[in-house]
Parts: structure tokens; sequence; C-alpha cells
């Protein structure tokens, strides 16, 4: 299919969708609204609202925030992963000491530490980094601890043969074969840093689109909440777009599935 | 002969210890010499320890008993004379044909700047001069052969091992690597121990057949001289009279050696 007809198709659904619930929220059907403005308010005044926060500037601030924590998590958690996915890779003494509290804490669903946090480091920021972070930590720790174990056997013997010393091989062999694992969970863990954020902000804080969303909520205000939504998945996307920028740039020494050559 | 031996296995015995407690002899009491400028062939049935015995002598592997020497003394950890090409890919994926290449240099400290030309001009003479901001993934497998090879010439190792490099190609492109290798190699004529399953090869690229018999506790049982003329053409050589007169020979005692290892991977596939 041509990337035109594509496109023109995509467009058609969501327009379906638009105009199907304009209508179903306005026009009653045998006397009945199918969908109750108050319940599922209508697509023109979610849009209005829209417009109202970006022409009135407050939006801002607040995707400000988010996108600082989501950055923070990401870059704390990811850090702490490659640190301790490493260590744990070279020394497995310490990862099999390890291993049933890695397991616990990794099973424990994250919401829960929320209030917690809060507690601890207070409203503002760094109570939503560090949620971000526990989620981030442990995808990047299990494929940077992966990627340090599964190196081929061969590249390595071939880097030992070629003299590298131990320094070398880190640099050389280990350090790229980690990086590779932990690129390929990018798109994962920088999801996960944006949960964390606004999970956080809609469990208790001062700003943020998880503050907007609960504010609309506390008030009944639907039209705000679906507003949120949007606004969080356009700002989802294009991080997301900005990940696969980035990842092809780093990775492109990787074969895609399409150029298997033997 | 004068010439120093480069690599000397005395009674070199190499055993594993199995998952569950056994110790499985590979191979025992392999005697071999490869005199300095001599080009080894190793050949052997399947799974008879060739590959074993070239691990041992690039210090990869340690012996249970005998002993190791390279230039007449005894090898400690990794034989840091060897280069070493292997069966399977064993180039960086994440580095450029060059820079895999130049690695080779950038290990022994020689700076960057220093190491890229001259990268460049060992990937020229293997042929891949054109090819050198690919990713191995984006060479065909003979490519990155060229460029493993390269990547070990690169530091000048005096001796070279090689585990059935050609291996994973076609034969179109081995007996082209073939020619190659034995270009570069003439140019100054290094130590080659070189491990195959191919007979055929071995007569063409070696100035001696060592057989091997089949595992396990394999040993070398035969040792042929080569004597076809130098430098030699691998199209060319094999329709030489004597070519085929030392194949025949040497088969005679390689068939029954292949039979006996076929035999044994059958049973011992049939008791799983």
């Amino acid at each position: 299919m041509s990337r035109p007809t594509l496109l023109a198709l995509q467009i058609l659904v969501a327009v379906v969708c638009i105009v199907l619930w304009q209508v179903l929220s306005t026009v009653p059907v045998f006397g009945k609204i199918l969908l109750p403005p108050f319940f599922f308010s209508n697509p023109f005044d979610v849009f209005s609202q829209i417009v109202k926060w970006f022409s009135s500037g407050v939006i801002w601030k607040h995707l400000g925030i988010t996108l600082t924590e989501s950055i923070l998590a990401f870059v704390i958690g990811s850090a702490g992963g490659v640190l301790v996915g490493f260590w744990f890779a070279r020394q497995p003494l310490v990862a099999a000491v390890f291993d049933p509290y890695v397991k616990m804490v990794n099973a424990l669903p994250r919401v829960v530490l929320a209030p917690i946090f809060a507690l601890w480091l207070g409203l503002g920021i760094w109570s939503k980094v560090a949620l971000g972070v526990t989620l981030v930590f442990f995808i990047v720790f299990f494929n940077v601890y992966q990627g340090v174990k599964e190196v081929s056997r061969t590249v390595l013997d071939n880097g030992r043969m070629l003299g590298m010393s131990e320094r070398q091989l880190m640099r050389h062999v280990y350090w790229p074969s980690a990086l590779s694992w932990m690129f390929s969970s990018l798109h994962t863990s920088v999801g996960f840093a944006v949960v964390g954020a606004v999970v956080g902000e809609y469990l208790g804080s001062a700003a943020g689109l998880g503050y907007l969303i609960q504010q609309a909520e506390g008030v009944f205000d639907v039209a705000g909440v679906f507003a949120g939504m949007f606004v969080l998945s356009a700002f989802v996307i294009l991080i997301d777009y900005g990940v696969t920028l980035v990842e092809r740039r780093l990775l492109v020494w990787r074969p895609t599935a399409s150029d298997g050559r033997g | 002969m004068t010439t120093p031996t480069a690599v000397a296995l005395e009674d070199a015995k190499v055993a594993f210890r199995l998952g569950d407690g056994r110790v499985y002899t590979a191979v025992e009491k392999a005697h071999l010499a490869v005199a300095q400028g001599e080009f080894v062939a190793i050949v052997g049935p399947t799974g008879c320890g060739k590959s074993t015995l070239l691990n041992v002598a690039a210090g990869l592997l340690k012996p249970a008993a005998g002993s190791v020497k390279i230039f007449d003394r005894p090898l400690a950890g990794l034989n840091r004379d060897a280069g070493y090409l292997f069966q399977a890919d064993a180039l960086f994926p994440w580095k450029t044909a060059l820079d895999n290449v130049a690695i080779g240099l950038e290990i022994k400290g020689t700076p960057r700047a220093e190491a890229l030309p001259r990268a460049q001009k060992w990937l020229t003479s293997v042929g891949l001069g054109a090819f050198a901001g690919r990713y191995p993934h984006m060479l065909s497998g003979g490519q990155r052969k060229r460029v493993a090879l390269a990547q070990v010439l690169i530091r000048d190792p005096k001796i070279l091992l090689m585990d059935e490099p050609f291996g994973p190609l076609d034969a179109q492109t081995r007996q082209v690597m073939g020619n190659l290798l034995l270009e570069l190699w003439n140019a100054d004529r290094k130590a080659v121990l070189f491990v195959t399953h191919d007979l055929e090869e071995a007569i063409a690229l070696a100035d001696r057949v060592v057989i091997m018999s089949a595992g396990p506790s394999s040993r070398i049982i035969g040792d042929w001289r080569v004597s076809l003329p130098r430098p030699r053409d691998i199209f060319e050589v094999r329709l030489d009279k004597e070519f085929h007169a030392l194949h025949r020979e040497i088969w005679s005692v390689l068939k029954d050696e292949v039979m006996k290892g076929y035999a044994q991977s059958t049973h011992a596939a049939e008791a799983v």
C-alpha cells in the first residue's frame, strides 16, 4: 500500500471516531443521548480545552515539569541499571546473593511505593523521579546484565587473542554489547520514565500533566480529563519519535530484519 | 632442520570434565611440531579434537598433561605470538570493517591516526579497500573472513592459528580465500597451523598434512609431507598427478577414521 493511501486511511479512522463521538454525545438517538456529556464530554469541548491551555500558556509549565521528571528518572535509573548490571554480571557471587531480593523488589507493583516516596521526598518533583527510577532501573538493569553475560564467546576469545587486557575487553567488547541491549529496551524504559512521572503526579503533586488530569477529575471536568489524556499521548508519541531518531543513530551497526545477509 | 620450532606440543593430553562428573579425554599423546615458516594442516573426522589442539596452541585451553612450547619457551597463559582466525564470526559487530582491522594495532597502543591508514592498506590487500565503512552485517560471509584475516595479520603475529576458517563459506569462495591466504602467507612465511576437515584443502595449502584419529582420546596417526612446488594456485594444483597420488594415500587412512567417527556420532545420537 502506498504511503498517502495509508495516511488517508489512518486519518479516516480518527475522523470517524471523532464524528461518532460528537454525534452520539449531542444528537439524541430514539430520544436518548447515548454518550451523556457529563460522563463523556464531547470532542468540541475537549478540543477547546486544549486550545485554551496552549493559548493561555498554562500547559507549558506542566509539560516542562513532567518532562524534567521523566528525563531525570530515565537518566538516574539508566545510570544505576548500567552500573549494577555490570557489577552483577562480572561478579556472579554478588548476583547470586542478591538474586531473590532483586526478584522480590521487581515483583512489587511500583504504584504502592508512591505514597512512601511522597512521605520521604515531599510533593515536589523528586518523589516522582524516584518512582520513575524504580521502574527504569530494573528494565535497564536486566538488559545490561543479560548483555554482559551473553557476549559472544567467539568475539570475547577473539578480543583476548588480539591481546586485549581486561580493561580493553571492557571498553571494546562488554560495554558495546551491554549498550546495545540497553538501547534495544530504550522505548520501554523511556515510556516507563514517563509513566512513573505521571502516576506520581496523579497521586499527589502541585504541577505536571498527571496533576492536571487529577485536578480535572476532582471537579468532574470530564473534558479536562480527556484533554489531559490527549496532550499526554501526543507528548509520549513525540518523545518516542525522538528515541527512534537517537536509536537509528546509535545502532547503525545492527542488522535489521530485512537485510539479513549470509 | 635448523630453523627454530614455532609450536611444539609434546605428549599433550586434553580432558574435559563433563556435567555428570565423568572426564572426557579429547586428545591424547599429541606430538606435533611446526617449524618456523612451515604451513601445517590438521585433518580429522568431525569431533576428533582438532580445534581442541589448536586452542591448546593458542593458550585458550590448558593441557591436562604434556607440554606446549612456543619458540622453545613453555607457554603460560595466552599465546602472545599467535594470531587466531576463528571458524565462527568473531568480528566486533559494532565496529566498521576499518575499525575492526585497526583495533589490532590500537590495542598495542598505536595511535588511532597512525592505525587507520595502515588498516586501510590491509583492507585493500584483502580486496576490501572500498568497504572500509561497512559494518560486519553489511558484508557477505567471505568478506567478513577477509576482514578477520586482515584483523589478525595487521598485528604481524609470528604464528597463525586457523580453525576451519573457511568452513562456513561456499566452495568457490573457499578456493578464492585459499589463494588469498597463500598469497599473503608467501610474503613473509609465518608458521601456520591450519585445522580443516577438507583433505583437498589441506593438501593444496600445506607443507605438511597431519591426520588425527576419531575421538574420544584421538591421537595423531599420520604425518605426510606435501612437496608440491610453491607458489601454488589452488585451482591448478588440484589437477596435479602428485596431488592425486597423495590424496589417495592419505584418504585410505583417513577414510577408516571418518567412518569410525560417523558411527560414533550416530551411536551417540541413538543413546540420547
